[in-house]
């Protein structure tokens, strides 16, 4: 007799509900911190969420899309002056202007994606640094917005939208108002991007994409059409860390060339958050961007040792644990909290 | 006559971006590995130089060669150690790695020797030059490039004159066939990553007595290297030194025009060329 199933296909697991759960009180929590926490704790939260947002893109690009980008600065340094630049020379509201910082830094993605595509793996990565050297070069020739040295947010672009609620609603002063505003603009866009691109990957592209990044040979012949899912990767990418961008020097308030397209600030330590945590996962970067700030807090004293270490740290987990920490724990336990592979269950039959 | 002696400067400053490439297209045309680290190990030489040279109080040229064995001792321990165990059909873990390792270096070198920037002093060589007509030649730049030529023409003739050449030859067309001959790949890979830091003493040499230094301008000199390979094509060693004259010229000519291009007008004509020929000017590698 033959045996027939119906199958549904599910991508949940009990964890990922259990930590769709725990997701959702976490942010109730997150949202009400300026409630209760102190200024300090607000800022490194800030910061805590900006870097999870950049290297959720960059997991996104090199993780999932196989473009090794040493080139991000680029964008982080156009959402920031895209900023500045809309905020002095047309007197826009810099909350508003952050759009601009994504539609910038897509804008310049194109032509960028036009050059390096061209280079073949390896030097792809080169290719896209070079790119983000001739961005900054440019815009330290932009005198209007200070040229190499740089300038600061105009007095009264700082008082942007928000603030002066928050002010009074808080009874706090204006300088904390913004880092409050800052800080959940920097809450709603690290949420959207997690849930983002947790909902990419669990879409049609997103199949298409994991093939990609698993065997592109393999992808394309069963018509996956492995350049134009690139293109898709890189341009979102771009956006999302331009806007980062503008955010983290919308609450910087003071921008140079030089800082905002560090390649160390913005890349490396991005890079190395996504390899530590584990690339190619969700889970990774969340992971990798809590161990990176705990390091950064131990050795914040020790200077350029704190980098060594960093650097080191990053070479023995790609020599002994190349999917990183949470590729660690999830071989021990089978823990996914954003599972997207798509299991088979049999359904019985009535 | 500005503009000749600014286009002949440019050639001869294309002589020492060849000399950063030269090692970075060796590697790559071997093991297909991009090391990012490049610059900085670049960097890390000056600095052995300068070590020798100021606690022996010799000549950079000497300094120069005690420094040689010590680069191809590092070399071939970091690829025996680090390196091979990364290299394969993935891209990611060897470019992850040489980054991290970009990264350690340059704060290893700042904690050890300070932000300070550094020069190998060469004595009256710095200075020298010698009055041809049209144009006034540096001896230490026509130096520099007759070296690049030097190690060009000494490579090729490892490659192609031989045994270990065809061992590196074979390895690079077919790892798995070369070692059923024989070769064992990963001891070729040291070999090649010790002769490919030799060539990066010999850059280190230049760059230290050129133009001072400090632990950060690795990375820079990364991208010179990097762009000299592209235009003139993977695997053409000739061709590299045609790329980095082309860098050359352009960043003198940019400089001559607003100081403030000089590099930018490199980069520029790096993406001109990628824009009209994305296999660079002399391709002979297909990957």
């Amino acid at each position: 007799m033959i045996q027939t199933h119906t199958y549904t296909v599910q991508t949940r697991t009990p964890a990922s509900q259990l930590a769709a759960i725990g997701a959702a009180i976490l942010l109730i929590v997150a949202v009400a911190v300026p409630l209760f926490a102190s200024r300090s704790l607000i800022q490194d939260l800030f910061f805590i969420l900006t870097m999870l947002t950049l290297a959720q893109f960059w997991n996104l690009l090199a993780g999932y899309g196989g473009l090794v980008s040493v080139g991000q600065q680029a964008f982080v340094g156009l959402g920031a002056y895209a900023l500045f630049g809309a905020a002095i020379l047309w007197g826009m509201d810099p909350v508003a202007a952050l759009m601009l910082s994504g539609i910038a830094a897509a804008v310049v993605a194109v032509p960028t994606a036009f050059f390096a595509f061209r280079l073949q793996g390896a030097y792809f990565a080169i290719g896209t640094w070079v790119v983000a050297e001739v961005v900054r070069l440019s815009v330290a020739q932009w005198k209007a917005v200070g040229g190499g040295t740089g300038t600061s947010l105009p007095p009264d672009a700082r008082d942007f939208w928000g603030v002066a609620t928050v002010e009074s609603l808080f009874d706090v002063r204006a300088s904390a108002a913004r880092d409050i505003v800052t800080y959940w603009l920097a809450l709603a866009l690290a949420v959207v991007t997690v849930g983002g691109i947790y909902w990419l990957l669990r879409t049609k592209r997103g199949l298409a994409l994991a093939a990609v990044r698993d065997n592109i040979e393999a992808a394309k012949s069963v018509g996956v059409d492995a350049g134009r899912m690139k293109w898709l990767v890189f341009i979102v990418s771009a956006f999302g860390t331009g806007v980062a961008g503008g955010l983290i020097y919308l609450q910087k308030a003071r921008i140079s060339p030089d800082a905002a397209f560090s390649v160390t600030d913005w890349t490396a330590y991005v890079i190395f958050i996504v390899v530590i945590g584990g690339i190619g996962t969700i889970e990774g970067p969340i992971i990798g961007v809590l161990v990176f700030f705990a390091l950064q807090s131990l050795l914040a004293d020790f200077g350029s040792w704190y980098l060594m270490v960093l650097g080191g740290l990053g070479i023995l987990v790609m020599l002994f644990a190349p999917r990183g920490l949470w590729g660690l724990i999830s071989n021990k336990t089978g823990l996914q909290l954003f599972p997207i592979r798509r299991r088979l269950y049999p359904t019985p039959k009535k | 006559m500005i503009w000749i002696d600014t286009i002949a400067q440019g050639i001869l400053l294309g002589g020492l971006y060849a000399l950063f490439a030269a090692g970075l297209s060796l590697v790559f045309g071997i093991m297909r590995l991009v090391n990012l680290a490049h610059g900085d190990l670049i960097v890390l030489g000056a600095y052995l130089i300068l070590l020798v040279v100021s606690i022996l109080g010799i000549n950079p040229f000497l300094a120069a060669a005690i420094a040689m064995p010590v680069m191809f001792g590092f070399g071939w321990v970091l690829q025996r150690l680090v390196l091979n165990r990364v290299l394969g059909e993935d891209i990611l873990p060897p470019l992850l790695v040489t980054f991290g390792l970009s990264i350690v270096l340059q704060n290893a070198l700042l904690e050890g020797f300070t932000a300070d920037s550094q020069r190998v002093r060469a004595g009256p060589l710095e200075t020298a030059s010698v009055d041809l007509g049209a144009v006034t030649l540096g001896v230490m730049p026509m130096l520099t490039f007759a070296s690049a030529i030097v190690v060009i023409v000494a490579l090729n003739q490892i490659f192609y004159r031989t045994a270990l050449g065809r061992a590196f030859r074979a390895t690079s067309d077919d790892p798995v066939t070369a070692s059923l001959m024989g070769i064992k790949p990963a001891s070729v890979f040291a070999v090649a990553t010790g002769i490919a830091m030799i060539v990066v003493t010999i850059a280190a040499l230049y760059l230290g007595m050129r133009s001072n230094f400090d632990p950060t301008i690795g990375p820079a000199r990364l991208i010179y290297a990097f762009e000299a390979v592209i235009i003139g094509g993977l695997g053409s060693l000739w061709g590299t030194l045609v790329g980095g004259i082309i860098i050359g010229v352009a960043q003198t000519v940019g400089a001559a025009i607003n100081p403030e291009w000089q590099i930018l007008a490199g980069h520029v004509a790096f993406l001109v060329v990628l824009l009209i020929k994305p296999r660079g000017l002399f391709p002979r590698a297909y990957d």
